[in-house]
C-alpha cells in the first residue's frame, strides 16, 4: 500500500519533470536542425515510453531485497548475456569506438579489441567462483573468507569509488553528447539522464535495469547492422569496401594531415593504405600496453559486471550469458569497424573532428548523411534514432552502475555492517532504494560540477582502479591459499592509491599553462595557415585541394577551441594538483598500479597470519568449484 | 540442508574433488595464458613490428587487419571451448554435491 503510493508519487514527479523540459525551449543548436527537432523528441519519447512501461511491469515483480539487487536470480542466460553487453557497451563504445576508427583508422580498431578480450579473464577466472561464493556484491565475495568487517568497508569503498568515476564519466559524456545532438543545455541533459536512471532503478531494481539493458543492446545491434548494410550497399562488401577506402580522397587527405611533412613522398594509394596500418594514434607503445592491461584486468573488477553473475539461476547460465555477451560485443565491434571506416569515407575525418575532437559525432553524422543529408526528413529521422539510442545507452549503463554502488551502500555498509545483518526484508529493500536515490543525486551533482572535464581520463581511472584494487583482491582471495585479510586490504589500498597518484600527475589531466601556450600558438599561426590553405585551394591537384579544404575545417575548430581554452583557464595556471606539466609520460597507470596492487597483497599476506582466512580456505576451495550445497 | 554439517576438509581431500580441481586449474591456466599472450601480441606487434602488420595479404588487406579480426574469433573460440568443456566439470561437481553429506560424515 505505502509502496504503491510511493510509486505513484514518483511517476507524478517524473511527469511534472518532463513537462517543463519540453516547454522550456532551452535547446540551442545541435546536429538536428530546428525544423526537425520534433522528430527527435518523438523518437526519444517513444523509446523512453517503452522503457518506462517495462519498468512499470518490472516494479510489480520486485518484492524483496533479493529481487531488487539481483532480480531474484531469475534472469535467463540469453537475457543476461544481452544485459551484460548492454552494461558494457556504453555511449563510449557506441559513439566513441566508431569515432576513433573514423579518425585514426587501424589504431581505433585495435583499441576496440581489448574491450572484448577483457571478457576472457572475466569468464575464465572470475565468473564461476564469484557466482558460487557471493550473494549480491563484490564485498560479499571478499567477506566469505577474510575478516568480514574490514573487507566489507574497504570493498564497499572501492566499489563506490570505481562506480562514481565511471558514473561521472558517463554523465559528462552523455550531457555533452545530448547537447551536441539535439542542442539541449548540458545541465538539463544531465538532470534528465539522472532522473530517468533514478526512476528506473528505484521502481524496478535489477529487473528493470536488466530489461532496459536488453532493449538497449537490441536497439544498438539492430541500428548498427542496418547502417552497415547501407554503407556496404554504397561502397561494396569486405574486400571491395577496403579498396574503395584506400582510393578515397577523404581518407588520403586525413592521413596526409596526420602524417604532416612525412606524407610528402607517399603516393595517394600509399596514403590510403596507411589508414589501415598501425601507428597513427599510438606513438608511445608503453601507453598502449598499459591501457591494454587496465582494460583486460579492469573489466574483471568492474562491480556492475560482477553483480550480473548473481542475476541468473546457476553457473551454467553464467557461462552461457558470458558467451552471448561476447558474441554481441564482438559482433558490435566488427560492425563498428565498418561504421567508423564508412564515416571516414562518407563524412571525412576533418568534418568529424571539427564537431568533436574525440570523434564522438562520427556515427550520428554518418547516419544523417547515409539517409539523405542534413536537409532531408529521412536524414534527420535517422539521426534522431541514433541520438535516442545513444541516450538510452547512457541511461542504461548508468542504471547498472547506480545499482552496483547502491548495493555496496545499502547492502554491505547499511544492512550487513550497520544493522549487523539483522535488517528485515522490508528494511533491507528500503535501504537499497534510499541508497539508489543518494547515489543518483550525487551522480547528478558530480555530472554538473565536472562539466567540461576530460572523460577519457575518468574512464581510464575507473578501469585502472578496478584492475589495481578489486581484481587482485578477488583473484587472490579465490585462488591463493596464503591470502590474508591484511593482504587484501593493504593490496587494495596500495593498488588504488598508486593508480590515483599516477593519474593525477599524468598527461591525462589538463594542464592550463600548457593548454594556454598551445592556444596562443594556434592564434599566432592563423595567418600563415590561412595563406597555405588558400594556396592549396588554388592548386590544380585535386588531392591537394581536398587537403586544403580539410585543413580549413580543422583550423576553424582549432581557433574556436583556442579561444575557449584561453577563456576557461584565464585565472588558472596549474593542474588540479598544482603541477604545470605532467610529471610522467604514461597516460594510463595500469602498467605500474596493477603490479603494485598484486605485489602489496602478496607481500603483506606472507608477512601476516590470519586464522579465519586459513580456516575458511577448504570451504572456499570446495564451494568455488562445486557451488552452493 | 544445513551447510554446517558438511565436512569441507574431507571434501577438499576427497580424490574425486582433487581430480576435478586439478583438471580445472590446468585447463583454465593454459587457456588464460594462451589468450593473454595472444592478445598482447597485438599491441606489442603494432608498436614494434609495424612492417609485418603492413604486409599485404590480398588486395589492400594487410596482416594487421587479419590479425586484429582473428582476435575476435580466438576470443570467442576460447569462450565456446570452455563452455563445452565445463559441462564435464559440472557433471563431476554434481556427483560430489550428491555425496557431500556422506563424505567424511561426522
Amino acid at each position: 500500500m505505502t509502496n504503491t503510493s510511493i510509486k505513484n508519487k514518483l511517476l507524478l514527479a517524473l511527469l511534472g519533470f518532463g513537462l517543463p523540459l519540453v516547454s522550456m525551449q532551452v535547446w540551442a543548436q545541435g546536429a538536428v536542425k530546428d525544423e526537425y527537432k520534433w522528430l527527435s523528441f518523438a523518437v526519444f519519447g517513444a523509446i523512453i515510453g517503452l522503457t518506462m512501461y517495462v519498468t512499470y511491469v518490472a516494479a510489480s515483480r520486485v518484492k524483496n531485497a533479493n529481487d531488487f539487487y539481483t532480480a531474484g536470480g531469475g534472469i535467463s542466460g540469453v537475457q543476461n548475456g544481452w544485459a551484460i553487453a548492454g552494461d558494457y557497451l556504453s555511449a563510449a563504445s557506441f559513439l566513441g569506438i566508431a569515432g576513433l576508427i573514423s579518425i585514426w583508422g587501424y589504431d581505433g580498431f585495435m583499441y576496440s579489441v581489448g574491450w572484448l578480450v577483457a571478457y576472457i579473464s572475466v569468464l575464465l577466472v572470475m565468473a564461476e567462483p564469484c557466482r558460487n561464493i557471493g550473494k549480491y556484491t563484490l564485498p560479499d565475495i571478499l567477506a566469505y573468507r577474510n575478516d568480514p568487517k574490514k573487507v566489507r568497508i574497504v570493498g564497499a569503498l572501492s566499489v563506490v569509488t570505481v562506480s562514481t568515476f565511471y558514473l561521472t564519466a558517463q554523465m559528462v559524456g552523455g550531457g555533452m553528447l545530448i547537447r551536441a545532438l539535439i542542442g539541449i543545455e548540458y545541465e538539463i541533459a544531465v538532470i534528465a539522464v539522472g532522473a530517468l536512471v533514478i526512476v528506473y532503478v528505484l521502481l524496478g531494481g535489477m529487473v528493470a535495469a536488466t530489461w532496459v539493458q536488453v532493449i538497449k543492446a537490441g536497439l544498438l545491434v539492430l541500428i548498427s547492422f542496418f547502417m552497415v548494410l547501407l554503407v556496404w550497399s554504397q561502397y561494396g562488401l569486405f574486400g571491395d569496401f577496403l579498396s574503395t577506402l584506400v582510393g578515397d580522397a577523404n581518407i588520403q587527405a586525413r592521413v596526409a594531415t596526420l602524417l604532416g611533412d612525412a606524407a610528402g613522398q607517399l603516393t595517394p594509394q600509399e596514403l590510403g593504405r596507411r589508414f589501415l596500418a598501425p601507428g597513427l594514434l599510438y606513438q608511445n607503445p608503453l601507453d598502449q600496453i598499459s591501457l591494454a592491461l587496465a582494460l583486460v584486468f579492469g573489466a574483471a573488477g568492474l562491480p556492475h559486471i560482477l553483480t550480473r553473475f548473481f542475476t541468473v539461476p546457476g553457473v551454467a547460465a553464467v557461462r552461457y550469458s558470458l558467451l552471448w555477451a561476447m558474441l554481441v560485443i564482438a559482433g558490435f565491434y566488427v560492425l563498428a569497424f565498418f561504421l567508423g571506416m564508412g564515416a571516414a569515407i562518407q563524412v571525412g575525418g576533418a568534418a568529424i573532428v571539427q564537431l568533436d575532437p574525440g570523434g564522438n559525432m562520427a556515427l550520428p553524422l554518418l547516419a544523417q548523411s547515409l539517409a539523405g543529408g542534413p536537409r532531408s526528413l529521412a536524414g534527420n529521422l535517422f539521426l534522431a534514432l541514433v541520438a535516442a539510442v545513444a541516450f538510452v545507452m547512457i541511461v542504461a549503463v548508468m542504471a547498472g552502475l547506480v545499482l552496483a554502488a547502491a548495493s555496496a551502500i545499502g547492502h554491505d555498509l547499511y544492512a550487513v555492517l550497520w544493522r549487523r545483518g539483522r535488517a528485515s526484508g522490508a528494511v533491507a529493500m528500503a535501504a537499497g532504494r534510499w541508497a539508489t536515490l543518494l547515489v543518483g543525486l550525487v551522480a547528478i551533482v558530480l555530472g554538473i560540477s565536472a562539466k567540461g572535464h576530460n572523460v577519457a581520463a575518468l574512464v581510464a581511472l575507473a578501469f585502472a582502479l578496478a584492475a589495481s584494487t578489486n581484481f587482485p583482491a578477488i583473484l587472490l582471495t579465490l585462488h591463493w591459499r596464503l591470502t590474508t585479510t591484511a593482504g587484501v586490504v593493504g593490496g587494495m589500498l596500495i593498488g588504488g592509491s598508486t593508480a590515483l597518484l599516477l593519474i593525477v600527475v599524468s598527461p591525462a589531466m589538463d594542464y592550463p599553462q600548457q593548454i594556454k601556450a598551445e592556444a596562443r600558438q594556434v592564434l599566432a599561426g592563423e595567418a600563415a595557415r590561412r595563406q597555405s590553405i588558400s594556396q592549396g585551394l588554388a592548386n590544380a591537384d585535386r588531392g591537394v585541394q581536398e587537403r586544403a579544404r580539410q585543413d580549413a575545417l580543422l583550423l576553424d575548430r582549432a581557433l574556436r577551441q583556442a579561444k575557449l581554452d584561453l577563456e576557461r583557464y584565464r585565472d588558472q595556471e596549474a593542474s588540479l594538483v598544482g603541477l604545470y606539466a605532467p610529471a610522467i609520460d604514461l597516460r594510463n597507470p595500469g602498467l605500474w598500479s596493477i603490479p603494485a596492487g598484486f605485489l602489496a597483497a602478496v607481500v603483506i599476506s606472507l608477512l601476516t597470519v590470519d586464522p579465519r582466512s586459513r580456516e575458511r580456505w577448504n570451504e572456499l576451495q570446495v564451494r568455488k568449484n562445486i557451488g552452493a550445497l | 540442508m544445513s551447510t554446517n554439517s558438511i565436512n569441507w576438509v574431507a571434501i577438499d581431500n576427497d580424490p574425486r574433488f582433487q581430480r576435478l580441481h586439478s583438471k580445472k586449474v590446468a585447463f583454465l591456466s593454459v587457456l588464460m595464458i594462451f589468450s593473454t599472450v595472444y592478445y598482447f601480441l597485438l599491441p606489442i606487434g603494432a608498436a614494434y613490428f609495424q612492417d609485418l602488420f603492413k604486409m599485404k595479404v590480398f588486395g589492400v588487406v594487410n596482416f594487421g587487419i587479419l590479425f586484429a579480426l582473428s582476435q575476435f574469433l580466438v576470443a570467442w573460440g576460447i569462450a565456446g571451448y570452455y563452455t563445452i568443456k565445463a559441462r564435464e566439470y559440472d557433471a563431476m561437481a554434481q556427483e560430489l554435491i550428491n555425496d557431500a553429506h556422506k563424505i567424511g560424515a561426522r
